[in-house]
């Protein structure tokens, strides 16, 4: 489907693809069956420029040439994604842990943090999840006393992306823990701060090549003006931060999902049964005109989704939601069927649709569940049904 | 350093089909790419003038498309692009090809070295390098995989020859050759698509070239194509069954041609 792209998102998704070819591909395999990051890839990425993309021009970026910065995001999250989700996911964690600068930093924070993320000196991470806060934000036990001009951390972050690969944390901790969600707020920790370190690394079912880690705060002092806004807005600046990024989550759904059917149609045309190609059977034949449209679906939804923001828009969290959950939904069914389609090959690690099946299942799991995204959609057409009673 | 790259564009397939007729190659609906050669000549420049300072302009001559091979090196790096382009240059043979892109290379000026691919994937000649080097009469090193060293005064090149490798010094300026060993090409960058779409490539004709009319094109084209034909492929292979011991003495006898002795 012809979405006219700008001439500007089309080099993104060139050089995406040209980053996909020559340097993901061939080593996409082994990265997974090595549980490895690559860093040299991140490089690869930041030599293209493509960690500028969603970051302003004033701050070293290109954001405003590409209308924004969400469509950029996405185009190139889904490009990379196609070929590896785990590799483009370090490329979209690292958006995710730059935003709540870009979005809520002040005029030093950026100045300061931004021009070295665009390009690549250093790599940024979002903390949130804790052992005991997934779903329930307001979980949160890692707290941060004040202590004169400094915070004092004490506590754990959980499954962080990037961790211990990233240089630039944004860390939501607990500044007073009487007022629960409205007690959180959000700090820019650096690493090699000290008491900070990493802990567990995690070994995953799927998204392989990016890096999962366990973040220790024990009396990790970090300067007062790495509060990001204000005491109390930590719940806020969180929120409004995965609002922002999820159209990203529904790229790499989309990316992963296209790669899949790209290979099942491949593997269709070739592979006789019978005496035939299995792509003239109406059985596979309807199961991949399924996957296509799906997928396209998926796409026209997220793009207008990243197009809102783009355009401005301050009210999108149900349009985000929406595109999220639908996306990641279409990826795990259409790289379910993609296995299928290639029978027992697909269940073999020399083809790439298990890996994609595996990659595919956690996008219905972080930054928010599908679960609490569907809240998210039901509460806002609640609202929205209930206004319009009035 | 002012480094000039040649590069060619090409028809995007190794199957180049042959109008037997007219002893041309057919390149109506195949999509061009760049030589793939002389990307890494193209590289070879980029680096050396990332680590030397200095310019690196690619030069092509063709028809108006071959404008977007020099758009595809501005969005690796380049720095400016000249398209030689005139009706006067069609059906350049190599010495016309290689005197038009010498003598652009004159206009230019104090160019210190000129890099081309080793070889057009669809001509194929190798000849158009040392035919540069020939025309602007400097020396030249050809089938280069390694510079081992570049400065305003010389370069050190290895060539890669058939059973080894010659370490060739040379002062400047100089023509180079290089092969796919030299290094690995970079991807275009955002910032390079950008230059590369924005950029004024100027078009330089035979006038622009003070070039006189027999000195280009057909008529600058000493030789002609006579005809090109694919080879004809035999394979009129010999099945025979049998013993080991009679099979052996057949092979014995049609190797030695004593069949009927
Ligand atoms: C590979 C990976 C990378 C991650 N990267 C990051 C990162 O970079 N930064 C970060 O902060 N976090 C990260 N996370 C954490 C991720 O966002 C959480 O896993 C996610 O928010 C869900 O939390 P949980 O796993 O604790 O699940 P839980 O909240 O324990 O949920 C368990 C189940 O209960 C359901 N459930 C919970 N509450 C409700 C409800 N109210 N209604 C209906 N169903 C409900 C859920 O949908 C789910 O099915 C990552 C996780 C993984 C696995
Ligand atoms: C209509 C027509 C008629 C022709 N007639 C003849 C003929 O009669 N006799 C004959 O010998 N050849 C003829 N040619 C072929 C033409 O001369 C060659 O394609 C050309 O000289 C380059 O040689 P090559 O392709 O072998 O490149 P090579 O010499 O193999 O290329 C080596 C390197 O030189 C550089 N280079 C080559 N061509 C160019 C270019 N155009 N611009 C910039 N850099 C370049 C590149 O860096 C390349 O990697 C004809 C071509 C056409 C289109």
């Amino acid at each position: 489907m012809n979405y006219y792209l700008s001439e500007e998102l089309n080099d993104i998704k060139e050089i995406c693809a040209g980053i996909a070819e020559k340097h993901i591909i061939p080593v996409r395999a082994l990265l997974d069956e090595e549980n490895r990051f690559s860093r040299e890839i991140v490089n690869a990425m930041s030599d293209a420029g493509l960690h500028g993309i969603y970051i302003s021009e004033e701050y070293g970026g290109s954001s405003e040439m590409f209308g924004g910065g969400s469509m950029a995001l996405c185009i190139a999250t889904e490009e990379l994604s196609k070929a590896c989700g785990g590799i483009a996911l370090s490329f979209a964690a690292n958006a995710l842990g730059a935003m709540p600068i870009m979005i809520f930093g002040s005029e030093e924070q950026k100045k300061k943090y931004l021009p070295d993320l665009v390009s690549g000196a250093k790599l940024a991470a979002f903390a949130l999840t804790e052992p005991d806060a997934g779903s329930d934000a307001g979980g949160v036990r890692t707290k941060a006393i004040k202590d004169g001009d400094y915070y004092i951390l004490n506590g754990t972050k959980q499954w962080i992306t990037n961790g211990g690969e990233a240089q630039i944390y944004t860390v939501i901790a607990l500044t007073d823990p009487s007022r629960g969600a409205r007690g959180l707020s959000a700090f820019i920790v650096e690493d090699g701060t000290p008491g900070f370190s990493y802990g567990k690394k995690e070994d995953k079912m799927g998204i392989r090549a990016s890096a999962t880690r366990e973040l220790i705060f024990e009396d990790c002092r970090i300067p007062a003006e790495n509060l990001i806004a204000k005491e109390g807005y930590g719940f806020i600046v969180a929120m409004k931060t995965l609002n922002r990024s999820r159209p990203g989550v529904a790229a790499q759904a989309i990316g992963i999902a296209q790669g899949a059917l790209d290979e099942a149609a491949r593997y269709a045309s070739e592979r006789k049964q019978f005496g035939k190609r299995i792509d003239s059977f109406q059985g596979i034949q309807f199961m991949l005109a399924d996957m296509d449209t799906q997928i396209e679906a998926a796409r026209a939804l997220t793009y207008s989704v990243a197009r809102m923001i783009d355009a401005g828009e301050k009210k999108y969290d149900k349009e985000s939601a929406m595109a999220k959950v639908f996306a990641s939904d279409v990826a795990m069914k259409v790289t379910t069927d993609a296995v299928q389609i290639l029978g027992g090959y697909g269940y073999m690690k020399e083809y790439p649709v298990e890996k994609m099946m595996r990659d595919a299942k956690i996008t219905q799991i972080y930054e928010g569940t599908n679960q609490i995204q569907r809240s998210v959609i039901a509460s806002a057409l609640i609202k929205e049904t209930a206004a319009r009673r009035k | 350093m002012r480094i000039v790259v040649a590069v060619k564009q090409v028809p995007d397939t190794a199957e180049v089909r042959i109008d037997e007729e007219r002893g041309t190659l057919i390149r109506e609906g195949i999509p061009s790419i760049l030589n793939p050669f002389d990307s890494y000549a193209l590289e070879e420049a980029l680096k050396w003038r990332d680590e030397l300072g200095g310019t690196v302009i690619v030069v092509s001559m063709g028809p108006p498309q071959a404008e977007a091979v020099l758009r595809e090196a501005v969005s690796m790096g380049a720095d400016e692009a000249v398209l030689l382009s005139d009706r006067a240059f069609a059906g350049a043979d190599t010495w016309a090809t290689s005197h038009t892109l010498a003598t652009a290379v004159e206009k230019m000026g104090n160019i210190d070295i000129v890099l081309t691919g080793k070889q057009a994937i669809d001509g194929d000649t190798a000849q158009t390098g040392p035919s540069i080097a020939a025309s602007l009469d400097w020396p030249q090193i050809t089938f280069v995989g390694n510079v081992r060293e570049l400065s305003e005064k010389h370069i050190i090149a290895e060539r890669y020859v058939e059973d080894g490798s010659e370490v060739i010094k040379s002062s400047l300026p100089v023509v180079v050759t290089i092969l796919k060993d030299a290094n690995i090409p970079r991807l275009p960058s955002l910032k390079g698509k950008m230059r590369a779409r924005k950029i004024e490539i100027p078009v330089w004709g035979k006038d622009d070239l003070e070039l006189p009319e027999g000195e280009v094109g057909l008529d600058g084209s000493p030789t002609r194509v006579v005809n090109i034909a694919t080879p004809e492929i035999f394979t009129d292979g010999q099945i025979h069954h049998g013993e080991p011991e009679e099979l052996a003495k057949l092979m014995a006898d049609s190797l030695l041609g004593t069949e009927d002795s």
